[in-house]
């Protein structure tokens, strides 16, 4: 069984169903701040050249658009793509992070607002001290600025569905032929035995090919321990197919 | 018990496709409105992909799938939950001259606190410079109002030259960022139960205490007038409301007299708070352009009395819109509070 050590909400629906959130640490916020940043100020410095050009045609004028540039950018441009994005700056984006209501529920555009003018108060006295120290000792990990916009910074799941394919059976099942040895079987594994079975076929191709063999096969001998399968169903079998068996076996349960 | 996973997925599987796509849908289209059909399905989809999630949280400990869901389940119910009563297009008449002054007054004995401490603190620096001249050097932060008051005027009223030419604009700006900064500072320390928002308005109230007191004493009352009056009649305001909204803000933390959460306190003073401090934003670009543009010229340049006289005006119509403007649309406390229930 996999133990999640990130911080999460749990919010209950009206409807009785219960979910997770997965809050987002302050190292990973840190981040995607600093992302933010190098981008304000790449902005900036772009900005900052075409000021100078536009002195010729607007002279003072490009420069007093500049000093309120750089003053509004910092808030503007954060406000603008969380409410544009749903909670996400490019920084958040590229770390999975969005900002999303404490309860779970659509952000609103003051919650946004709130949020990133409390900044001020967050950044001092130097380097997100405040807001840094806040997020350690509050149980959503919130800065001021979110406890006052009432919203938590979450952080996503992988992008798209699962691969199921990974988990069904492909193949032949030769398993199937003994009823009786699979409901065996099925009696003999744990759920957390099948979890992190389940979890080795995911997890597939992230593997190295010689590490994959090795975990499967370690798996496998600790199934076959658990079986009694006559070598009619198990000969000329890889141990991955072995295992794909198993999972069939297990997770098909019973008609 | 561990469910029968292949038929589970296979069965499942196309609803929560279905489910993904229109939740993309309204993640790419910020606005986008479903039509009733779809929302029937939409709603359809939410209840069985809920009820998917209960079910493989129920029997089978599969964390892939079953992240996977209450992500799902996470954006529709979001979706489906937090949508708001009636949408609005915004619209910045309607705002400006409704939302706003009714915001204004629904806070007015934060704002009377304001005025009251940024009142005490000038009493205070008039009494520190009436009483201890020398004392002008550290309560004031700008190095032209340290010197003799008269002697300023005669150096601004012999002038030759407009020594804002070429400046004129960057000045502006600064001033507009400055003091907008200032504002939100004064409500963002409201999150110090409002004591640093206090703090703030006093400290403002004796730098205006002690500038005021100093002029006067020297008998440069008229210049003072004609000077601060066309742009202070809407900054020193301006100031006044970012601290009314950290005073509100404030309030809602500490929470006195009131049976809500704070999460329900938060959430019911938060587009207060945005609409007075870009309200705020907004007066204060005003006063910038009016300080650098206007305030800075004087006799025999621009006639004091022209000055004052506009000055004063601005003051007149500020208060007139700020006590009125609106008051045909203000509705009662409840509804106006714009609490949003979340379950």
């Amino acid at each position: 069984m996999i133990t999640d050590l990130r911080r999460r909400v749990v919010i209950e629906t009206p409807e009785g169903v219960s979910f997770s959130i997965y809050l987002a640490g302050p190292f990973t916020r840190f981040l995607a701040w600093l992302v933010d940043c190098l981008l304000v100020l790449a902005a900036s410095w772009f900005v900052f050249k075409l000021a100078l050009q536009s002195v010729f045609l607007f002279g003072n004028l490009g420069f007093a658009f500049l000093a309120l540039f750089y003053f509004a950018s910092g808030f503007l441009y954060r406000i603008v793509m969380e409410w544009r994005f749903h909670g996400q700056t490019l920084g958040k984006r590229l770390l999975r992070l969005r900002v999303i209501d404490s309860g779970g529920l659509r952000l609103h555009f003051s919650q946004i607002v709130i949020r990133n003018l409390l900044r001020v108060l967050d950044a001092m006295p130097f380097f997100y001290l405040v807001g840094g120290l806040t997020m350690l000792f509050t149980k959503w990990h919130q800065r001021l600025g979110d406890i006052a916009g009432n919203c938590v910074v979450t952080y996503l799941p992988e992008d798209g569905t699962p691969d199921f394919a990974q988990v069904l059976p492909g193949k032949y099942n030769s398993f199937r032929d003994y009823p009786h040895l699979e409901g065996r079987l099925r009696q003999q594994v744990s759920p957390q035995e099948a979890d992190l079975l389940v979890q080795a076929l995911l997890r597939r191709e992230p593997l190295d090919a010689n590490e994959r063999v090795q975990l499967y096969r370690e798996l496998a001998d600790h199934f076959r321990e658990k079986s009694s399968f006559p070598e009619t169903a198990t000969a000329g079998i890889t141990d991955e197919q072995y295992l794909r068996n198993v999972v069939d076996t297990v997770f098909r349960g019973r008609r | 018990m561990i469910i029968d996973l292949e038929r589970f997925i296979t069965k499942e599987q196309p609803y929560w496709n279905e489910l993904q796509s229109i939740l993309d849908l309204l993640d790419r289209r910020t606005g986008h409105v479903l039509d009733l059909t779809a929302v029937k399905r939409f709603d359809y989809l939410y209840h069985r992909t809920a009820s998917d999630l209960a079910r493989i949280s129920t029997f089978s400990a599969e964390p892939a799938i079953r992240r996977y869901l209450e992500n799902l389940v996470a954006r529709a119910y979001a979706e489906v939950h937090g949508a708001r009563r009636k949408e609005k297009r915004f619209s910045f008449p309607v705002w400006a001259f409704q939302t706003f002054p009714i915001t204004f007054r629904r806070h007015l004995r934060a704002f009377n606190m304001t005025v009251i401490v940024t009142l005490v603190g000038c009493a205070f620096g008039a009494l520190v410079v009436a009483t201890d001249a020398p004392a002008k050097g550290v309560i004031l932060p700008f190095d032209h109002l340290l010197g003799s008051p008269s002697d300023r005027v005669a150096d601004e009223e012999s002038a030759t030259e407009d020594r804002m030419a070429g400046n004129r604009s960057m000045f502006s700006a600064q001033l507009m960022a400055n003091n907008i900064r200032v504002s939100i500072n004064a409500m963002a320390f409201g999150l110090t139960w409002g004591i640093g928002t206090l703090i703030l308005l006093f400290y403002n109230g004796i730098i205006l205490g002690a500038v005021i007191l100093d002029y006067v004493w020297a008998g440069e009352s008229v210049f003072l007038v004609g000077w601060l009056l066309p742009h202070g009649s809407i900054e020193i305001p301006a100031i006044l409301l970012g601290g009314q909204a950290g005073l509100v803000l404030a309030h809602a933390l500490i929470g006195f007299g009131s049976e809500l959460s704070l999460r329900e306190r938060m959430r019911q003073v938060s587009p207060d708070l945005v609409t007075l401090i870009a309200g705020v934003a907004l007066m204060l670009v005003w006063a910038g352009i009016i300080e650098s543009f206007f305030s800075q010229y004087h006799e025999p340049f621009l006639p004091y009395s022209l000055k004052i006289t506009f000055g004063a005006v601005e003051l007149l119509l500020l208060t007139a819109f700020l006590a009125r403007s609106g008051r045909k649309h203000e509705m009662g406390p409840k509804e106006t509070a714009g609490v949003v229930h979340s379950t």
